[in-house]
């Protein structure tokens, strides 16, 4: 009695979604990109992870935070994985603001891996003072934070383009096939040959654009690996306890005369 | 063995017994007559149990580590995401709980309705239900707040804004409920105190509703009474243990899925943007579970008018075991009923998509039609269909499916009643 009820239903729905098309025309769909951290069983290009932090380090970090990130991480599992004393340098790097010490005063010490990623700018009012009044996000969880993830980052990184004719564009602002609604107000900042990549991979546009993107995926989520090997121990676990109460059920439903 | 003849075995169990009969009440839950025709929808109870005591475990762990603060609450969430061991596996859980909690209560609902769960002698059963429903989506809206990124900022706003369409102190309510003039730090800081009350407020009422439900037993596919305990029954243990088991397993690799493969896919990315009152997103959406509610509300042109229909679409679920007419429960039985079943099925549905869509054009007609269809289907299909419908042939019992001449229930259940 609910069979053929079933089927309308689902035609119904299917009708419903087939409208969704006719709303937003105007945008363009992200590139779809075959991450290597798609489907179950992704996990990251530690490679491309080193060269994307690379990107990251010596163009995006000039303008954009990543404050909920420790220099750490980049030595976990499931990340970049830098050597201890390769983290240990790129926090040394960096000039980190303490204390105050036993005088009161602030100071600058060497950066030590548990310190969070240092940022360009003390606060967001500076940040979004000195770059023309749009505040470069902070890049922590950008992944999530966009409708489209990975494949949006990386279309708007190499989606730069002349606008087409009759836009006009103020000072500052930049003309991009995939943002929403065509203007952003960061620059183009990717051009072949930007970044000497310490592994020798020609670092074209599309390049760094799909490494810094693939470092931003796990930056905004470091557990995806572990989330994807458990998932799958998970899984296969509940599915064997499944089969096993269901050969129980049946052991138990067969005493009386009721199918189960 | 029935419960009334329940003696503990040992003196040390009598002794304790006699002062509180907690062995008693194991006794009875173990034995609990249960009819054996009980299909795969009625293991959405225990499902749903599991579903509760699953949100509190994860949420205490949480509310550990979390910090109720709008300056800090963002940064504290990512700190569970990041440094706490198996934070992001708690908070997933968590959040992806929500979601199959509501999967649940909504299949709990419809089959409720299909089945005529809610009618007499269950309409207590039913009442403490949609209770239990009503403080779910208040802690459910609550706890979307608390991450404190733009969709629970500006979700926040939008619901609590709602209650400023009341007439004359609209404005002044508005206020207390923030604790603010605006949606701010005192406003999330009561949200998180009553997100964690809530639960055992939930956890009170199902101890009532499995109470309730002990009074007069278990409906069933058939919906005729029967006999308690007869051939037609079983007992709870091991029969509907065993069977609600391995429903829950089922349920529970489906819930697996979401939490390692797909953890944001029922979020919004919106809200892993820090709150900011100063920028409102382009589209101010509710979680997929509210979205029916929400379609309902803006398909009203008058702010006070949507509100007011809102709450009417869930109160008049209140009314429903009086404004349904028809003495038989089954819609197995009622050939024309279950066909408005199924179209209200769809309309709920529908009301859903239309309310993740923009409020304009065809999806403002189709949430229209869809609210005036969800009102005519309580108010007027109900009470028509049931006096008017010529219901199928009902069976004497579980056991022996032989059918009466007619649509006459209350013979079925004289006949039950001689067996």
């Amino acid at each position: 009695m609910i069979k053929p009820n079933i089927k309308l239903l689902v035609l119904s729905f299917l009708l419903l979604i087939s409208i969704r098309p006719l709303q937003s025309a105007e945008m363009v769909d992200p590139i779809r990109v075959d991450w290597s951290f798609k489907g179950l069983t992704g996990t990251f290009d530690r490679a491309s992870l080193q060269r994307g932090f690379q990107v990251y380090k010596e163009v995006c970090a000039s303008c954009h935070s990543m404050q909920y990130l420790s220099y750490r991480n980049l030595g976990e599992p499931g990340g970049p994985e830098f050597s201890e004393q390769e983290v240990k340098a790129i926090a040394a790097s960096f000039e980190i603001e303490d204390g105050p010490d036993s005088q009161g005063e602030m100071f600058t010490r060497p950066g030590k891996p548990s310190d969070k990623f240092k940022s360009p700018y003390p606060n967001v009012q500076a940040a979004t003072a000195a770059n023309g009044g749009a505040y470069p996000p902070d890049m922590s969880v950008l992944v999530k934070a966009r409708k489209g993830g990975a494949n949006y980052i990386y279309s708007v990184l190499v989606g730069y383009e002349d606008p087409p004719p009759g836009v006009t564009l103020d000072d500052g602002v930049y003309y991009n096939k995939y943002m929403a609604g065509n203007k952003i107000k960061m620059p183009n900042n990717l051009m072949d040959g930007l970044v000497e990549y310490a592994d020798g991979t020609e670092s074209t546009v599309d390049q760094m654009a799909k490494d810094v993107t693939t470092f931003l995926a796990w930056a905004a989520e470091p557990e995806l690996e572990e989330r994807h090997k458990t998932g799958v121990k998970v899984i296969i676990y509940l599915v064997l306890l499944t089969i096993l109460v269901y050969l129980s059920m049946k052991k138990i439903w067969s005493r009386i005369d009721t199918e189960v | 063995m029935s419960e009334n003849e329940y003696t503990p075995k040992s003196k040390a169990a009598r002794w304790f017994n006699d002062r509180l009969p907690l062995l008693t009440l194991g006794a009875h839950l173990t034995d609990y007559p249960t009819p054996k025709n009980l299909n795969y929808w009625w293991t959405f109870g225990g499902i749903l149990t599991f579903c509760l005591i699953t949100q509190i475990v994860t949420g205490i762990v949480l509310a550990m580590h979390y910090v109720a603060h709008a300056d800090l609450a963002f940064a504290s969430v990512e700190h569970i995401m990041r440094d706490v061991n198996y934070g992001w596996l708690i908070r997933y859980i968590h959040s992806n709980g929500a979601s199959m909690f509501f999967l649940a209560v909504y299949i709990h609902i419809f089959r409720s309705l299909f089945y005529g769960s809610y009618k007499s002698p269950r309409e207590v059963i039913w009442i403490i239900g949609l209770m239990i429903y009503l403080l779910m989506m208040a802690a459910a809206f609550m706890g979307y707040v608390l991450p404190w990124g733009q969709m629970s900022f500006w979700g926040a706003t939008v619901i609590t804004n709602l209650f400023s369409a009341i007439p004359l102190v609209g404005d002044s309510i508005t206020t207390w409920l923030w604790g603010a003039y605006s949606v701010d730090n005192p406003t999330l800081n009561r949200f998180f105190s009553l997100h964690y009350l809530i639960p055992f407020l939930i956890l009170g009422l199902v101890v009532l509703h499995i109470w309730a439900l002990h009074v007069p037993g278990n409906n069933n596919p058939v919906g005729i009474d029967i006999k308690k305990p007869s051939k037609d029954t079983v007992p709870f243990h091991p029969y509907i243990t065993i069977k609600d088991a391995f429903a829950l397993l089922v349920f529970m690799i489906i819930f697996a899925g979401f939490v390692f493969f797909t953890p944001n896919v029922l979020g919004h990315s919106d809200n892993y943007i820090p709150a900011n009152p100063l920028v409102t997103p382009a589209h101010i959406v509710p979680e997929w579970y509210l979205l029916p509610f929400y379609a309902i509300l803006r398909s009203v042109p008058d702010k006070l008018g949507g509100v007011i229909l809102m709450f009417s679409a869930i109160f008049i679920l209140f009314v429903l075991p009086w404004l349904d007419t028809s003495k038989v429960r089954s819609a197995v039985f009622r050939p024309i009923y279950r066909q408005f079943f199924w179209i209200l099925v769809i309309d709920v549905l529908m009301l859903g998509y239309v309310g993740a869509m923009p409020a304009e054009g065809i999806y403002l007609v189709l949430a229209r039609v869809g609210t005036i269809y969800y009102f005519l289907h309580f108010i007027v299909v109900m009470p028509v269909v049931g006096y008017l419908e010529k219901t199928d042939p009902i069976p004497m019992s579980i056991s022996e499916p032989v059918l009466t001449g007619g649509a006459e229930p209350s013979l079925a259940r004289k006949a039950d009643d001689k067996a």
